[in-house]
Order: C-alpha cells, then sequence, then structure tokens
C-alpha cells in the first residue's frame, strides 16, 4: 500500500481547442478538450490538466466555460491555469470546477499571488507552474509561455513558492517539451529532492521508459504528458501496466 | 430521498453536486439553519483550511442544527474536513473547537513524507464496512490534505498509511466519513457515494 505516481494527461487549449506545438510554438489543432477529458476519464488518468495558452500570452481573462464543460465530465481531479493572475481569476477557475488552479508568469512577478489562492482554497489547490530552461550550470525560470527569462533559478524558485503556499510543483523543462526524447530527469530530481511537496514533471515523454526513468531516477510523484496521449501513440492503461510490471507503484485501472 | 448538501462557501461542493447527480440524486444545496434542521440526509463536504470551516459553521450558525441533527440520528457524510471536524479539535487551527463528536484530535501528517499527501492511496480495512461494500480491497481513493486523524478510537473502519496511519474511513452510528474525496476517485468513489445513498433511502 503506497500513494501512486500519477499519470496526468495534459490539455494546452487557446481557450476553446486543444492545440499543440514544439518548444511553446508552431501551435496545431489537436481537438476538443470535451471528448478528450472524457476518454482520459474513462482509460484510467489519474488527473488532468487544463492550461489556457493563449490566455497566457493575450493576458486574455481565462476559458471558464471549457473549465465547466470539462469538468461535468470527471469523477478525477482537474487542475486549471493559464493567465491566473488575482485571486479573483482564480475563484472563477474553482467555481467552474477547477479542485486546483496553477500560477506561471503571474506569481513570478508577485509570489503573494500564491499564498493569497493558498490562504483561500489551501495549498493542495495551488499549483506553482515553473517553466525551466538549463542555463549553463543552472536552471533559469521562463515566463510567458517559456520565451522570456525570468532571471531566477528554478530550484530557488521552486523552495520559494513553497515557501509561499504552493502545494505542488508543475515542472516543465522547456528544453525538453515538444521534443519526445525524454522527461528531463537531473532538472526533476534537483526540484524535488529541494522541495517538500509533490513534484509534476512536465516536457519530453514519449515512450513508456521515460515515464519508468522520471519515476525512479527524476524522483516525480506524477508525470504529464500531451500530445502522446491525444495522437493515441500511447494508452493510458498500457502505459500504467508497463510501470507496474517494473514495480512502480500506480493505480490500475479496473 | 432528500440530500441536503452543506454549502458553507468554501470546498468542493459542485464537484460532490456533480457526483450525486451522475447516480441520479438532487442534492439540496444549502447553508440554512432550517434546511439542515429538516434535512433527511448531510453530506458535509470540505477541503482547504480546517478554520474557513469551522468559522463558516459557526457565522452561519449551522453549528448547532447540525449537531442535534447528527444526534437525532440523520446519516451524515463528511468529506475531507468534513471528516476532521468531526472531532474535538485540529492541530491546523487549534484555538478553534471541532463539532466534537469523536474523541481525539487531528494532527499534521509528519514531515517525513511529501506533503500534502495528494494523490490516489489504498485503505487498510480494520472491520467490514457498509460505506466500502462491493469495493475491491485494493481499490484506490483520491486523497488531497496534510492533516488526519492519526490517532482514532475505534470509529474508523479503514486506514491509511502515509507517514503515519490515519482515519481513512468512519462509521459510527449514524456519523460515516471519509478523509478521500469520493466524488473525485472514479468508480470506487461514485460506488462509495452510492453505498451511502442507499443507506439513506
Amino acid at each position: 500500500m503506497s500513494l501512486a505516481h500519477r499519470i496526468i494527461p495534459c490539455l494546452d487549449t487557446d481557450g476553446e481547442r486543444v492545440v499543440k506545438g514544439v518548444n511553446f510554438v508552431g501551435l496545431r489543432d489537436a481537438g476538443d478538450p470535451v471528448a478528450l477529458a472524457a476518454r482520459y476519464n474513462s482509460e484510467g488518468a489519474d488527473e488532468l490538466v487544463v492550461l489556457d495558452i493563449a490566455a497566457s500570452r493575450d493576458r486574455r481573462p481565462t476559458f471558464l466555460e471549457t473549465i465547466r464543460r470539462v469538468a461535468a465530465e470527471l469523477a478525477i481531479p482537474l487542475t486549471a491555469g493559464g493567465g491566473i493572475r488575482s485571486l479573483e481569476d482564480g475563484r472563477a477557475v474553482v467555481r467552474a470546477g477547477a479542485d486546483k488552479v496553477t500560477v506561471n508568469t503571474a506569481a513570478v512577478e508577485r509570489p503573494e499571488l500564491i499564498s493569497e489562492l493558498s490562504g483561500e482554497f489551501g495549498a493542495q489547490a495551488v499549483v506553482l507552474a515553473i517553466d525551466a530552461k538549463r542555463d549553463g550550470d543552472h536552471w533559469d525560470v521562463r515566463v510567458r509561455g517559456g520565451r522570456d527569462s525570468a532571471n531566477r533559478d528554478a530550484i530557488e524558485w521552486a523552495k520559494l513558492g513553497v515557501a509561499f503556499g504552493a502545494g505542488e510543483i508543475l515542472l516543465t523543462s522547456v528544453d525538453r517539451d515538444g521534443t519526445q526524447i525524454g522527461f528531463d530527469t537531473p532538472l526533476t530530481a534537483a526540484i524535488s529532492r529541494a522541495v517538500s511537496v509533490p513534484v509534476i514533471a512536465s516536457g519530453g515523454a514519449k515512450l513508456p521508459e521515460h515515464f519508468a526513468e522520471i519515476f525512479s531516477e527524476g524522483a516525480a510523484d506524477a508525470a504529464l504528458a500531451a500530445s502522446i496521449f491525444h495522437d493515441n501513440m500511447q494508452s493510458i492503461r498500457e502505459l500504467k501496466q508497463f510501470l507496474a510490471a517494473r514495480h512502480i507503484g500506480v493505480r490500475l485501472p479496473c | 430521498m432528500n440530500v441536503t448538501l452543506i454549502d458553507y462557501g468554501a470546498g468542493n461542493v459542485t464537484s460532490v453536486e456533480r457526483a450525486l447527480r451522475r447516480l441520479g440524486v438532487e442534492s439540496l444545496r444549502s447553508n440554512s439553519t432550517q434546511s439542515i434542521a429538516n434535512a433527511e440526509s448531510i453530506i458535509l463536504p470540505g477541503v482547504g483550511h480546517y478554520s474557513a470551516l469551522i468559522r463558516a459553521l459557526d457565522q452561519q450558525n449551522l453549528r448547532a442544527p447540525l449537531v442535534d441533527a447528527l444526534h437525532r440520528g440523520v446519516p451524515f457524510l463528511g468529506i475531507c474536513l468534513g471528516l476532521q471536524a468531526l472531532y474535538r479539535s485540529s492541530e491546523e487551527a487549534p484555538e478553534l473547537h471541532g463539532l466534537n463528536l469523536l474523541p481525539g484530535r487531528v494532527s499534521q501528517l509528519p514531515a517525513s513524507v511529501k506533503l500534502p499527501h495528494m494523490g490516489w492511496n489504498q485503505l487498510r480495512l480494520a472491520r467490514p464496512s457498509r460505506l466500502l461494500e462491493g469495493i475491491s480491497a485494493d481499490a484506490f481513493f483520491y486523497f488531497a490534505h496534510s492533516f488526519a486523524a492519526t490517532e482514532p478510537n475505534g470509529e474508523a473502519v479503514a486506514s491509511c498509511d502515509y507517514g503515519a496511519n490515519f482515519a481513512a474511513v468512519i462509521e459510527q452510528r449514524n456519523i460515516f466519513a471519509v478523509q478521500f474525496h469520493p466524488e473525485k476517485s472514479g468508480e470506487a468513489g461514485a460506488r462509495l457515494l452510492h453505498n451511502f445513498l442507499r443507506l439513506v433511502a
């Protein structure tokens, strides 16, 4: 009996449709978020993340109707974010049906946003999303969809974010995102060992072996991927069976 | 069947409402003293900070009708904070008084594990459970909490191990409570809610 490693599909949306791209650029349409959510819910996903990547770019308000429609399909937890800049933005997302809210750029600019959300909804509802990119001997925090440097060390930012009240870290490797060559194991292990909260690894997944590695060597508590699930390159059920056969604790679907 | 869902202004009320709806039951969301006094069954959802729930119950004058209803034998299901509220107090807000329907105190899980305890975990059954009827013994349920009842006194029919052993499912007369979120626990969670509704019917 132990806490299962979570497999989390991620829907990057433009507000209405699921989109995808490599290294945060070259977006193309990848489907209907509600249909995908229903599929992942029944296939044994442990949680679902829905991000509004357009909101983060254009500073548009978030996509509450999409969250509502997705939440109605789910009997598993839902995390939503993208463009959350204020407590009021967070409230709207939670009211629409999200169990957790992710914050990214706005939290880098004003870390108090984390404590405001955490104070109202509890630390378990606040996920600090960190986009990190290798820069010499450390990892640099990137903001505004991975485009700009925040001139901040990712490990130090993760620790500070937890001190401000984040209950989980969603860690995306900007170097690996969309490449399908595997998660960034050194980055994930470094962050996971530095903080006291769970870490979700993101960016670069393709093969079942990538998930096995990020859970064992990367010390990740959860792993997130998008297009390999959307395109049916990888079934969640078979991925979990693969991990279970390697003695990595997962929740096997019925 | 009348299910009153206490809506104290925070937490996972909508998710619980949706989960009940998927089982064909329309619940009544309420924070009125009157509807709690007249309830045929009560669900107290909750997630977040212990103080938010306890303060809301007091400020909205819900404590007395709720405790009365539970003493009268009205079937009750507490979820997450709704379980923790049943105890005398919580380490998360030691200055506040819980509902004191169960002896003991809610404590923080040890720092030897990552907190919050976030994700899917399994249960250790202590005795036959009405809520868990028909659910596989190795089923997983979704947890999201840092505090728990780590010293139960026989009220727990199932416990969970995460840093410490703590009460995961409570059944005592008409009082039922779960530390995890059945409304977010897939088919196993739906079955548990179904079992509660059947006990109520």
